[in-house]
C-alpha cells in the first residue's frame, strides 16, 4: 500500500493519535444555519462513537440533516452563518477545536469524503490524475512522478480498466459509476482511517450501486478504515453497516447494531422505513407503504416527538413532550420514543394519521407547525 | 484537436472572405463618382476616363474585385489618392503603436482584475468587495475620453510623472517608448478592469458554490491552491470570450486616445481618411482591422481548447 507518511503535522497527528477507544466521537453535536426565515436546527443534539476499522450507516429522509451532519463533523462546512456547537474528537484530537490550517492536515489525509454527485464533485477541467495525485503531493510528500504512478495504481485498485491511459483522462470521458470510482480513489489515496460516504451511489443506476458499495467494502477491509456510510436507503446499509444510526428531523431516533436494528426494531419511525423498502417477495402491484407527509419544519419543529405528526402510534404525550435517547435491556440499542414496538409491534393501538388542521380536532394539544398534508388521501394511509 | 483547429480555420478563411467582399463593395457603395471626390466637381469628362481607366474601374465588379485581392496578396493594399502613401506603409507605422497600446492596457486589466476578483469572490458583499464592485462599476462608465485628460491633468501637467503627449518607436528607444504608452494604456484599460473584474468575480462566486470545491477543500488543499487551481480555470470562460470581443473593439477603438496622446496609430490615420475621403485607405484599413478583428476571435477559440478540454471533444 501506499508508504511513506510526510513527516510533521500529519505524522505527530498519526501518533498521538493512536490511542485506545473510539476513532470518533462525536458528542452532542449541534448544527445550525442561520437563514432571513429564522435558524434552521439542521443538527440537534447528535451524539455517537465509531470504532476503528467498522462501518456506521446514517440513514434518514432527505432533510432529516444527515449530510449536514457529515459535513458538521468534518469542519466542512462554510463558517459564515453557522452556529455550531458539541465537540468531535478524532482519533483523540477535537477537531471541533482547531482551526482551518490544521483540519488541513487532517482532511484527506486521515479522515476524507466520498461525495453524493460524481458529476459534480471532480473538477470538469483537470484531468482525473491530476486531481488524485494533488493529494498525495500534499499529504505523503510524493513528487509529481512517484504521484502520478501512484494515482495509475490508485484507478487499478477501484477497478478502472486501463488506467494508465485513464489517468490522463478528464471527467466528461467517463461514465458515472467510473467517475465514482475516481471519486473513491481520491478519497482512499492516503490511506484515511474514516472515510464519509455521503449517499456514494444515489446518482447511480442500481447495479452500479452494488458494484461501488461492494468495491468500498473491499477497500474498506483491506485497509482497516472505518465508514461513515450516509445514505436514505435502509436497504443500502442493512448488509454493510455494523451499526445504524436512524436521523429524523436533526435528531438521531433509533440507534442499535444492525441485526438488532433489523430484529427489534423499537421506533415506529425505522419501522416505517423499513415498510418503505420495496420487496421482491411482495406480489407484484402492492402498494408500497410510504411515510405519509413531510419531515418537519426546522426552524419551528414540532413540540414533543417531531415525529408524532406523522406517526400511526402517536399519543398525547408523544406531542406534548419529547422522548429521550434511552435503552431498554440491550445498552447498545438506543431509541427515543414513549411507546417503542416490542418485537415489532406497537403495544398501543394504530390510529390514522391526519395531519393539518384535522390534527388539532382530534387532539386538545395543538402541535405547532404540522407539515401540511400534500394530498389528504395519501396522507391517510392506514397501516 | 486538431480537426477542431482545422474547422476554426476553415470558418476564419470565410469569414475573412466575406469581410473583403464587403470591404471591396465600400467604395462601389458609396453615393457619387469618385472620380468627382479625386479629381474634384469641375474637372473633364476626359479626364474622368482617364481616372476610371487608371484606376482599373472600367472593369467588371467581379474583375476588379480579383485584381484587388490579386494585389492584396502580394502586399499592396493601395494608396491614397491623395498624398500616394502606399497603405501598407501606413499600416506598418500605425498598427506596431496600436498592439502596443492594445497589449498593455489588456495586460494591467488582467494583472488587475483577475486577483482583486479571486480575492472579493471569497467573501461577496462584504467591504472589500462592496468597494471593487462599486468602483468597477464607475470605471465602466468612464469612457476613455474622459479618463485620459484626467490622468494627463494629474500624472502627466500635475505630478509629471508622465510625458502628456509624444511618441518614440519602441526600436528607438524602449524605455522612452514604454515610459510614453503607460497613460494611453492606463486611459484605455479602465472598461477593460471593470468587465473582466465583474464577469470573473461573478463565475467565481457561483463556481465556489459547486460541489468540485467542497471536494477540494475536503483533500486538505489550501484557499489559495484552491482559488488558483481549481476555481480560476472554470470560472474564467465568461472572462475569455468578453476578452475577445473587448480586444477586437479596441483595435478599431483606440483612436480617441490616439488622438489625445497624439500617437501615429492606425485608428489616427483610419479617422483621417474618412474624413478627406481616401477611399482606398479606408478600405485597406477597414480589410486589416477586420482580418485582425477575426484572427483575435481565433486566438481566443484556441485559447478555449486550452482552458476547456470540454469543447473539443464534445
Amino acid at each position: 500500500m501506499i508508504g511513506k507518511r510526510r513527516a510533521g503535522r500529519a505524522l505527530e497527528f498519526k501518533d498521538v493519535g493512536s490511542h485506545d477507544g473510539p476513532l470518533l466521537v462525536v458528542d452532542d453535536l449541534h448544527t445550525a444555519f442561520r437563514t432571513p426565515r429564522g435558524t434552521v436546527r439542521a443538527v440537534d443534539g447528535v451524539s455517537f462513537e465509531v470504532y476503528e476499522g467498522k462501518t456506521l450507516g446514517i440513514v434518514g429522509e432527505s432533510g432529516s440533516g444527515k449530510t449536514v451532519l457529515s459535513r458538521s463533523i468534518m469542519g466542512l462546512l462554510p463558517p459564515r452563518d453557522v452556529l455550531r456547537s458539541g465537540t468531535v474528537h478524532f482519533g483523540g484530537h477535537e477537531l471541533s477545536a482547531m482551526s482551518e490550517t490544521e483540519l488541513r492536515s487532517v482532511w484527506g489525509a486521515e479522515l476524507s469524503m466520498i461525495f453524493q454527485d460524481p458529476m459534480t464533485a471532480l473538477n470538469p477541467v483537470k484531468r482525473i490524475g491530476v486531481q488524485i495525485a494533488e493529494s498525495l503531493v500534499l499529504h505523503l510528500d510524493m513528487d509529481k512522478r512517484e504521484a502520478q504512478s501512484t494515482a495509475v495504481e490508485l484507478l487499478r485498485s477501484v477497478g478502472i480498466p486501463s488506467p494508465e491511459e485513464r489517468v490522463r483522462w478528464y471527467p466528461f470521458q467517463l461514465s458515472g459509476g467510473m467517475r465514482q470510482r475516481v471519486m473513491i480513489a481520491i478519497a482512499l489515496a492516503c490511506a484515511p482511517r474514516l472515510v464519509m460516504a455521503d449517499e456514494p451511489t444515489t446518482g447511480l443506476d442500481v447495479t452500479v450501486q452494488a458494484q461501488i458499495l461492494d468495491l468500498l467494502a473491499d477497500l474498506q477491509r483491506e485497509r482497516h478504515m472505518a465508514v461513515i456510510l450516509v445514505t436514505h436507503d435502509l436497504g443500502v446499509v442493512a448488509t454493510r453497516a455494523d451499526d445504524i444510526i436512524v436521523m429524523y428531523a436533526g435528531r438521531i431516533v433509533e440507534r442499535a447494531p444492525t441485526r438488532t436494528l433489523f430484529s427489534d426494531t423499537r421506533m415506529p419511525y425505522t419501522r416505517a422505513l423499513m415498510d418503505s423498502i420495496p420487496r421482491l417477495a411482495d406480489p407484484s402491484g402492492s402498494r408500497l407503504d410510504a411515510i405519509a407527509g413531510r419531515p418537519p419544519d426546522l426552524i419551528h419543529p414540532p413540540t414533543g416527538c417531531r415525529f408524532a405528526p406523522r406517526c400511526h402510534f402517536a399519543q398525547d404525550k408523544c406531542r406534548e413532550s419529547e422522548p429521550p435517547l434511552r435503552t431498554v435491556g440491550s445498552p447498545d440499542h438506543l431509541f427515543a420514543c414513549w411507546f417503542p414496538l416490542v418485537d415489532g409491534v406497537s403495544t398501543v393501538p394504530a390510529v390514522k394519521v391526519t395531519l393539518g388542521q384535522t390534527d388539532t380536532a382530534v387532539t386538545d394539544t395543538a402541535v405547532t407547525d404540522a407539515p401540511a398534508p400534500d394530498d389528504q388521501s395519501e396522507a391517510e394511509t392506514t397501516p | 484537436m486538431g480537426k477542431y483547429l482545422v474547422r476554426r480555420i476553415l470558418q476564419l478563411v470565410v469569414v475573412a472572405f466575406v469581410i473583403s467582399v464587403l470591404t471591396f463593395m465600400l467604395v462601389h457603395l458609396l453615393p457619387g463618382d469618385p472620380t468627382v471626390a479625386i479629381l474634384g466637381p469641375n474637372d473633364t469628362a476626359a479626364n474622368r476616363a482617364i481616372l476610371l481607366k487608371q484606376l482599373g474601374l472600367n472593369y467588371p465588379l467581379w474583375r476588379q474585385y480579383l485584381t484587388w485581392m490579386g494585389a492584396i496578396f502580394q502586399g499592396n493594399l493601395g494608396a491614397s489618392y491623395l498624398n500616394h502613401e502606399s497603405v501598407t506603409h501606413i499600416l506598418a507605422t500605425g498598427a506596431p503603436v496600436d498592439f502596443e497600446l492594445i497589449l498593455i492596457s489588456q495586460l494591467i486589466a488582467f494583472v488587475v482584475a483577475v486577483p482583486l476578483a479571486l480575492v472579493t469572490s471569497r467573501k461577496p458583499n462584504k467591504p472589500l468587495d462592496n468597494v471593487a464592485t462599486t468602483t468597477t462599476f464607475g470605471l465602466l462608465a468612464l469612457p476613455p475620453f474622459v479618463v485620459a485628460p484626467i490622468l494627463v491633468a494629474v500624472f502627466a501637467v500635475g505630478l509629471g510623472w508622465f510625458p502628456a503627449t509624444g511618441y518614440t518607436p519602441f526600436t528607438q528607444s524602449p524605455a522612452q517608448n514604454i515610459h510614453e504608452m503607460i497613460l494611453p494604456s492606463v486611459a484605455i484599460t479602465a472598461g477593460s478592469i471593470a468587465v473582466y473584474y465583474r464577469l470573473l468575480r461573478s463565475d467565481l462566486i457561483s463556481t465556489l458554490q459547486q460541489d468540485f470545491i467542497t471536494m477540494a477543500r475536503s483533500k486538505g488543499l489550501s484557499s489559495r491552491r484552491i482559488m488558483w487551481r481549481h476555481a480560476f480555470r472554470p470560472s474564467s470562460f465568461s472572462l475569455l470570450a468578453a476578452a475577445g470581443i473587448n480586444i477586437g473593439a479596441l483595435i478599431a477603438g483606440t483612436f480617441v486616445v490616439e488622438l489625445l496622446f497624439v500617437l501615429p496609430g492606425i485608428g489616427y490615420a483610419l479617422v483621417q481618411a474618412v474624413e478627406q475621403r481616401d477611399y482606398l485607405v479606408v478600405q485597406g484599413i477597414a480589410l486589416v482591422v477586420a482580418v485582425a478583428y477575426v484572427f483575435v476571435q481565433f486566438i481566443i477559440d484556441f485559447i478555449f481548447t486550452i482552458v476547456d478540454p470540454r469543447v473539443v471533444r464534445e
